[in-house]
């Protein structure tokens, strides 16, 4: 029996130990500086915004833990000595791993803007967080104006939450269209006019050029990179993105670059010593996926991985096709396969949008051979397995668009567009 | 439900939260309205009746309708749940309790003291709230109100205004949408206007129970006594058609429909404690206990009330039949044998087909099914006429009756909505529920499909569980959602940002997939992860 410790209890920690504990006898324990039990992050938007109470992000129940035999420790590891196999507590502590696996998740970024530190500037990933914007923005009296800079997924998200206060929210989005780093430009221009008509001020092509401060040190305004514009606010959220959060990795012997590196095994340099999840970064990217995946599943299959290789059956992370899923307010996003914002050479794009403005899909498929290579679909829900299928079939981007009715995943009785689509796809294709 | 505030009424934390101008002013129409129930409860003898009746229910409809077009129509469709736990009446704050309270001592009254209401001894006039509805009553079925038309016109009022307010929650969802036209149509003809004009027909020759026809046996639990079945078997060839209805509507009616659609066709698409629960009940939804210990408390309740009532009704006819056969085909010994006969018939198919899903709870299954075999053996053995075992059977009736019809559905399934959510009595208590649930469990096409690895373990879809299901936990598992308790409502769908989840009726093939399937990973690793 050995003694396998997770420093972060996020998804991909947790998932480790679950399976780990399925599959082993070991003795498992858990550190978390965050929060004494495992909450759902991508959660954390609807705490604030009453849909939930931080009781209701946690998947297991509290008694979970202990008849699963897996100890948790509620604290902060500040030092890591591999050669001993030990840990260092900032409260003096010390703990002998035998296995050690580093999850420790993200951190939001700062790009160094001036006033960045002050009070009343804020990410948006812990909990932490959530609860510093409660403190800060209770209310529209007693936070009058918001500023978000950085348009992303996590961006709107706090868009939405501080929306639902009634607090009004300037946006900063340095694109030319919303997320147009990773959408087409139909999609990324139906989602920025959707965010628009929730009443946000979004505003394109705007870069951040400082936050000021008011006499007592607080955040009072953010002056526009572009236009030299002062907004008066009392809130600013900086939410360009996360990065992996390891300083405490980078003072020990373990290799790290931007996150932990790790090759396929999501083993790093030392021995006994794994990454997995938003911190780990493969020292070769898979396929078009990024070194680093900060993302929900990423997480969750690497930490499945990771747990068959310390349970003696060495395995490689490897992820199948690629997919994901947000929402922007009231509007679902899904991907499935490759959808690049301009079509990789030799590839095409087909858009299609319902007249409404708040339904539309892009495929990517290649131009000569015509075989499908991704979807984005949105406000329409579609199947993952049978999308998964016809990617590993290689299937055309016409059989595709003449099936698309059996990937419909959408409530009973909803109207159904997948004859508009066709249509719409055939007529273009023609014209080509 | 004559005190029913308007459950958006909310004392919030956030400003942003509180009523506007327009929700207020609603609020104070449909106050006004419930003012003159309350006047007229204390005895304020209003002069024209039918004016201020009408007066009294047009302004709680009017109030909700502004009230509801304020909040939903204001805002983008879309999922509306913000701000919901600041709210006090919705999240067992304040006003939540207040609300509790009131409905609990409504039902208190209305079970118990229904002559505090107004309701006349034999012969003498109606006073008081029963009062105020006598000239509906008189329009309706030409006589005056009681207690129970005076609670059945507010039920039907609460399921029509809720549900107009419902529909415009959701209006961006006509599964929901549709559900709900079902639920207050269901309302409205079944269970209000098609009895009071059926009491209509009634005269000293001829007469009909009161019959509820969407009411079906184990719910209606008095369907079979005495009194009904000769009323109905007098009442020649419309009755019997109706004895006929009930015994077909529970043994081959609702097999079929809950094959085909799971429990979902009765529970949330016609069911009256079901249309309560989804319109007036819809704010007080992700008020259920979610955990484990609440669940294993809900199946032996639930599964304890069906025993209980198998037993009372089989007690009930067993003892108003006769032993000879010449007279009549149905003896009590026959009687006693074709139940014991339908149970093991019942019993066997499920132990022989379907034991590896129910796995633990196949010897649960056992238990009850033992309890009643060993009872009705008691019974012939042990019981006279009048008594079944050692129990006066009107005291068994009276008893379920009591603790399970008033107490359980009414006031606890109703009263503590604000306090355990909308759905007690169909989760812990309707006999009618367990008995579809558990066909849904081991034979029907519904399942709430999970798509593929796209949750995110949110958590959104078991908040907001009225059933107290942890959604989540199936899934995050990538596995579809096959729970008896589940009454196909729909909302765990609706509120998953990720387009998770969805209710169909599909093939029996791999409807239970107890595998981690598809989370996006090869399918090596799926493969290994599967081996458990």
């Amino acid at each position: 029996m050995e003694h396998i410790v997770i420093i972060g209890n996020g998804i991909s920690g947790v998932t480790a130990a679950r399976h780990i504990r399925k599959l082993s006898n070991h003795k498992i324990t858990i550190i978390s500086a965050e929060t004494e039990h495992f909450f759902s992050r991508t959660a954390l938007m609807y705490i604030y915004m009453g849909h939930m109470k931080y009781e209701h992000t946690k998947p297991y129940e509290d008694w979970f833990w202990k008849k699963n035999r897996i100890n948790l420790i509620f604290g902060f590891v500040k030092n890591i000595e591999t050669k001993s196999n030990t840990l260092y507590f900032e409260n003096g502590d010390t703990l002998q791993y035998d296995k050690l696996i580093i999850s420790t998740g993200s951190k939001s970024n700062k790009f160094g803007w001036k006033g960045q530190d002050l009070e009343g500037v804020l990410g948006l990933y812990s909990k932490q967080d959530v609860d510093l914007l409660e403190t800060l923005a209770p209310n529209k009296e007693v936070c009058k104006h918001a500023v978000i800079v950085g348009g992303g997924l996590i961006g709107v998200e706090l868009a939405e939450m501080l929306h639902t206060r009634k607090i009004p929210v300037t946006f900063l989005v340095r694109e030319d269209h919303f997320w147009d780093n990773v959408l087409p430009v139909g999609d990324a221009k139906m989602i920025s006019r959707h965010i628009l008509s929730h009443g946000i001020d979004l505003r394109l092509k705007s870069n951040l050029k400082e936050i000021q401060s008011d006499d007592n040190g607080r955040v009072n305004a953010v002056i526009i990179e572009e236009t030299g514009e002062v907004i008066k606010c009392n809130l600013v959220g900086l939410t360009p993105g996360v990065s992996p959060n390891i300083d405490m990795i980078k003072q020990t012997n373990i290799e790290t670059d931007q996150g932990v590196l790790v090759n396929r095994f999501l083993e790093t340099n030392i021995e006994n010593v794994y990454a997995i999840g938003d911190c780990a970064q493969q020292r070769e990217p898979i396929g078009h996926r990024k070194a680093i995946e900060a993302v929900w599943y990423t997480g969750r299959m690497m930490g499945e991985t990771v747990a068959q290789t310390i349970c003696g059956n060495k395995m490689k992370y490897n992820p199948g096709h690629w997919f994901n899923s947000a929402k922007f307010f009231n509007i679902e996003y899904q991907t499935y396969g490759w959808v690049f914002p301009e079509p990789k050479e030799s590839n095409k794009h087909f858009h299609w949008k319902h007249e409404d403005d708040s339904k539309c899909i892009t495929i990517e498929y290649e131009k000569n051979s015509n075989q499908f290579l991704g979807i984005n679909t949105f406000g329409i829900r579609m199947k993952h397995d049978i999308f998964d299928r016809w990617l590993t079939e290689k299937r055309s981007a016409d059989y595709v668009m003449e099936h698309l009715r059996e990937a419909n995943f959408d409530p009973e009785f909803y109207k159904t567009f997948e004859s508009e689509i066709l249509n719409s796809y055939s007529v273009q294709f023609k014209m080509i | 439900m004559s005190n029913k505030l308007n459950p958006s009424m909310s004392l919030a934390k956030p400003d942003s939260q509180a009523l506007s101008k327009t929700q207020k002013f609603g609020v104070a129409i449909g106050v006004i309205g419930l003012f003159i129930m309350i006047l007229a409860f204390f005895n304020v003898d209003f002069p024209n009746k039918t004016l201020f009746l009408s007066l009294s229910l047009v302004m709680i409809t009017v109030g909700t309708i502004i009230f509801s077009n304020n909040a939903y129509l204001t805002k983008q469709a879309g999922i509306q749940n913000d701000g919901v736990w600041f709210k006090s009446i919705a999240s067992r704050g304040f006003w939540g309790w207040i609300l509790g309270i009131v409905l609990t001592l409504f039902y208190i009254v209305l079970y118990f003291k229904a002559e505090w209401l107004g309701l006349a001894a034999k012969g003498e006039a109606n006073s008081g709230l029963v009062a105020l509805f006598d000239p509906l009553s008189r329009f309706l079925n030409g006589g005056p109100a009681s207690q129970w038309f005076v609670y059945g016109t507010l039920y039907t009022v609460a399921i029509l205004v809720f549900g107009y307010k419902f529909m415009l929650k959701y209006r961006h969802n006509r599964y929901e949408q549709l559900r709900t036209v079902s639920v207050m149509f269901f309302q409205l003809a079944f269970a209000f206007l098609i009895p009071e004009f059926m009491a209509r027909l009634n005269s000293d020759t001829f007469s009909l129970p009161y019959y509820d026809l969407k009411n079906i046996w184990p719910l209606n639990y008095y369907n079979f006594d005495k009194y009904r079945v000769d009323s109905m078997i007098e009442a020649g060839d419309i009755g019997l058609a109706l004895l006929i209805f009930g015994i077909v509507s529970i043994f081959v009616i609702t097999p079929i429909l809950t094959y085909k659609y799971g429990k979902r066709w009765y529970c949330s698409w016609v069911c009256g404690c079901g249309g309560l629960a989804e319109t007036a009940g819809d704010p007080f939804r992700h008020l259920s206990d979610k955990t484990q210990v609440a669940w294993k408390i809900e199946r032996w309740v639930v599964h304890s009330v069906v025993v209980f009532v198998t037993l009372m009704t089989t007690a009930v006819i067993y003892s108003y039949l006769g032993n000879d056969s010449s007279k009549y085909w149905l003896t009590k010994d026959v009687f006693l044998l074709s139940v014991a006969g339908l149970l093991t018939f019942v019993f066997a198919l499920v132990m022989i087909f379907k034991r590896k899903e129910l796995a633990k709870d196949a010897q649960y299954g056992a238990i009850g099914y033992f309890v009643i075999i060993m009872a009705i053996i008691g019974m012939h053995y042990f019981s006279g006429t009048k008594h079944v075992f050692l129990f006066n059977t009107y005291f068994l009736q009276s008893s379920y009756g009591f603790l399970i019809g008033a107490i359980f559905s009414g006031v606890i399934g109703v009263g503590f909505y604000p306090i355990f959510g909308n759905r007690v009595w169909c989760r812990f208590g309707c006999p009618m529920a367990a008995v579809l649930g558990f066909q849904q469990r081991l034979f029907s096409r519904f399942r709430i499909t999970t798509n593929g690895g796209q949750c995110i373990s949110c958590g959104n879809c078991s908040t907001y569980c009225e059933m107290g299901i942890d959604v989540r936990a199936y899934a995050q598992k990538g596995e579809n959602i096959v729970r008896s308790s589940c009454v196909g409502c729909g909302i765990c769908a609706a509120v998953c940002p990720r387009g998770v989840l969805k209710l169909e009726n599909d093939s029996l093939k791999g409807r239970i997939n107890s595998n981690d399937v598809l989370l996006g990973n090869d399918v090596d690793l799926m493969d290994l992860v599967n081996q458990r």
